[in-house]
C-alpha cells in the first residue's frame, strides 16, 4: 500500500465552546484514503483519526462516502467486486489492509442500517460470534450472551424468551439484539451504518442512549443521516461532501462554529 | 354503446371464460388419474402387496415387496449420488461461482435437465453395465442420481440466491469465513427452499422408468446388496401393465398408488422436519 503524505487532519484549538478535550489516544487513523469502485473514484484523500473510547459520528448528504468510509475500516468493501482502497487506514498503529480480515472484523465490528438478526433463536444470534470465533467455552456462553444482552439493554425484555426466534422482536429490539451480537465478540471499535434508519424515535432514543453507556467499552463510529442524533450522541463529527471530508472537529464546533461555508449549509439545512 | 366498447368487453368475457375454463381442464386432469388411481389401485392393494414376492404366471395374489424395498434402495444411491453434487454446485453458482464459468456451468445443467431419460440411461448402461457385464442396484441408481443432479442444482441456487445480502454481511462483519457464512447462516436460511427442490427432484426420479430398463433392470426375487439386477416400481407398473393378464394389470394399479403414496410420504415428512426450524418469516 503505497504511503502518502498525510494531511495535517488535527483542527487548531482555536475554537471555543468545545467541551469534550481533544484525546491523545487515536484508535484509527486514515490517512491519504482514495477508494474506487471499478475505475468510478468514490473518496478523494480522506485524513480522519478516530478517537479511542468516544462517539465519532459521519453526516453528509447521500452518496457522499461516508458509508463507503465505514466499510473500509473493516473491509466490508470486500464483499463489492472490483472495490480497491488506496492508502492507509491504521488500527492501534498496524495496517488494516495487511491484517487477516477475520481478525480485523472481530476486532471492529459492524450494525448496519436494517436490523438483521440471523434466522436462529435470541439466543443462538448472540453465541454466533463466540462460536464462529471459538470464544465461549459450553459454561461460559450462557454467562456470555447474559452480558451482552445486558449490554445491549435487551436482556430484561427477552430474558424468559432467549430460545424463540429473533424474528419474534420489534424491530428496535432487533436492532438492540444486532448490537448485543457485535458486542459479544468484545469488538475494540464498532461501526455503526444508520442504525436508527429504520426505527421509530423511542426505539431510537434507546439505541442513543446505549450507545452512550458504551463508551468506555468501545470506540464507535456511526453513520447519521439525522444531524441531531449526530449532535446528541457524538463527541466528534467529520462532515463528507462528494468523496471529501470537508471538515472534522469536535461537535459542538461543527454545529455552532463550523470553519467551512459547505458544513454550514448542511447544517443549517441549506442543501443535502 | 360504441363497436369498439362491444369488442373490447366480449374479448374481456372470451380470455376471462378461456383462462377459467383451462384451470377447471387441469384440476379435473389431475383428480382424475388421482381418483383413478385410487380407485383401482386401491381395490387390489392388500397387505399381501407390501409382504410377498411376485407370483409365478398364473398364480394369483403375491406381492411386489422387492419392488418397493428396490425402490427405496435405487432412490437411496441416487440421492447419494445427485445431492451433494447438486446441492455443492448449486452453492458453487449462488455464492463462490465468477462470471464466465458459472455461465457454462449454469447452461450445462439446463442442457443435462433436458437430456431424455432413455439417453442417461444408455449412458449408465455403457460406462458401467458393460464393464460389468450384468445390470446391478449400483448402475440404476446411478443413472437416477445423474437425473437428480440438474433440478438440485437449480433450485439450490434460487434459495440461495433469495437470502437477503444483509444476512450474509451479518455473519462477515463477525469474522466469520465465506464458507462459514454460508454454511451456518445462508444455507440454514434457505433450508427450506432447498429441501423442498431436493424433494421435487426425488418425486421425479422416484417414477423415472426408461433409464431403469437397461441399468437396474428388474428382478422377480429379492435383490442381494448393490450389484445385481433389482426390481423398481416404475418398471413393474411397465412390466405388469403390458402382460396379458387382469390379475397383473390390477397389481400394476396398486404399484401405480404406492408409488404415489411414498413420494407424497416422504415429502410430508421432510417439510415437518423443515418446519421445525426457524423460518426466515417472521415468528
Amino acid at each position: 500500500m503505497a504511503m502518502k503524505t498525510s494531511e495535517e487532519s488535527r483542527p487548531s484549538e482555536r475554537a471555543a465552546g468545545a467541551a469534550t478535550p481533544w484525546p491523545a489516544d487515536i484508535k484509527m487513523r486514515a490517512a491519504g484514503l482514495d477508494f474506487y469502485y471499478g475505475g468510478k473514484q468514490a473518496l478523494h484523500s480522506i485524513a480522519l483519526q478516530v478517537p479511542t473510547g468516544r462517539i465519532t459520528a459521519l453526516i453528509g448528504p447521500s452518496g457522499c462516502g461516508k458509508t463507503t468510509f465505514l466499510r473500509i475500516l473493516n473491509r466490508m468493501y470486500e464483499t463489492v467486486p472490483q472495490a480497491r482502497p488506496e492508502g492507509e487506514v491504521l488500527l492501534d498503529g498496524e495496517d488494516i489492509f495487511s491484517l487477516d480480515v477475520v481478525s480485523l472484523r472481530r476486532r471492529v465490528g459492524m450494525v448496519f442500517q436494517k436490523p438483521n438478526p440471523f434466522p436462529k433463536s435470541i439466543f443462538d444470534n448472540i453465541a454466533y460470534g463466540l462460536r464462529i470465533n471459538g470464544m465461549g467455552g459450553k459454561g461460559t456462553m450462557a454467562e456470555a450472551v447474559e452480558k451482552s444482552l445486558r449490554r445491549a439493554a435487551l436482556w430484561e425484555e427477552v430474558k424468559d424468551q432467549l430460545h424463540k426466534s429473533a424474528y419474534a422482536l420489534s424491530g428496535g429490539q432487533q436492532q438492540r439484539l444486532c448490537i448485543a451480537r457485535a458486542l459479544a465478540v468484545e469488538p475494540e471499535v464498532l461501526l455503526l451504518d444508520e442504525p436508527c434508519s429504520a426505527l421509530d424515535p423511542i426505539a431510537t432514543a434507546k439505541i442513543e442512549e446505549l450507545l452512550f453507556n458504551l463508551k468506555d467499552a468501545c470506540t464507535m463510529v456511526i453513520v447519521t443521516h439525522n444531524m441531531q442524533q449526530a449532535a446528541r450522541t457524538a463527541d466528534f463529527t467529520g462532515f463528507f461532501l462528494m468523496g471529501r471530508l470537508i471538515e472534522f472537529n469536535k461537535t459542538a464546533i461543527i454545529f455552532k462554529t463550523p470553519a467551512r461555508k459547505e458544513t454550514e449549509d448542511y447544517i443549517t439545512g441549506r442543501f443535502g | 354503446m360504441p363497436f369498439r366498447t362491444i369488442w373490447r368487453k366480449s374479448v374481456n368475457v372470451v380470455m376471462l371464460s378461456l383462462t377459467g375454463l383451462c384451470a377447471v381442464v387441469t384440476v379435473f386432469a389431475l383428480f382424475f388419474i388421482l381418483g383413478y388411481l385410487v380407485w383401482y389401485g386401491g381395490k387390489s392393494l392388500n397387505w399381501a402387496f407390501f409382504t410377498n414376492l411376485p407370483t409365478p404366471v398364473g398364480e394369483t395374489g403375491g406381492g411386489m415387496a422387492n419392488a418397493i424395498v428396490g425402490s427405496a434402495k435405487l432412490l437411496l444411491l441416487a440421492s447419494i449420488i445427485g445431492i451433494p453434487i447438486g446441492l455443492l454446485t448449486g452453492v458453487y453458482l449462488a455464492e463462490f461461482g465468477g462470471r464466465t464459468f458459472s455461465f457454462f456451468v449454469r447452461y450445462t445443467t439446463d442442457l443435462l435437465n433436458g437430456v431424455p431419460s432413455i439417453v442417461i440411461g444408455i449412458f449408465a448402461y455403457t460406462v458401467i453395465v458393460l464393464p460389468m457385464k450384468h445390470f446391478s442396484a449400483f448402475a440404476g441408481g446411478m443413472a437416477l442420481g445423474i437425473m437428480m443432479i440438474p433440478i438440485a442444482v437449480r433450485t439450490t441456487e434460487e434459495a440461495l440466491r433469495g437470502v437477503p445480502r444483509m444476512l450474509r454481511e451479518g455473519a462477515l462483519a463477525l469474522g466469520a469465513s465465506k464458507w462459514k457464512t454460508v454454511a451456518t447462516v445462508v444455507m440454514p436460511a434457505a433450508m427450506r427452499g432447498i429441501v423442498t427442490g431436493i424433494m421435487l427432484t426425488l418425486a421425479r426420479v422416484a417414477g423415472e422408468t426408461a433409464p431403469l430398463l437397461f441399468t437396474a433392470f428388474s428382478n422377480r426375487f429379492w435383490s442381494h446388496g448393490w450389484n445385481e439386477p433389482i426390481a423398481s416400481l416404475p418398471v413393474m407398473i411397465y412390466t405388469y401393465a403390458i402382460a396379458p393378464y387382469d390379475d397383473w394389470h390390477r397389481q400394476a394399479w396398486a404399484a401405480g398408488l404406492v408409488l404415489l403414496g411414498l413420494v407424497l410420504f416422504a415429502n410430508i415428512g421432510a417439510r415437518l422436519i423443515v418446519s421445525r426450524g426457524i423460518s426466515m418469516r417472521r415468528a
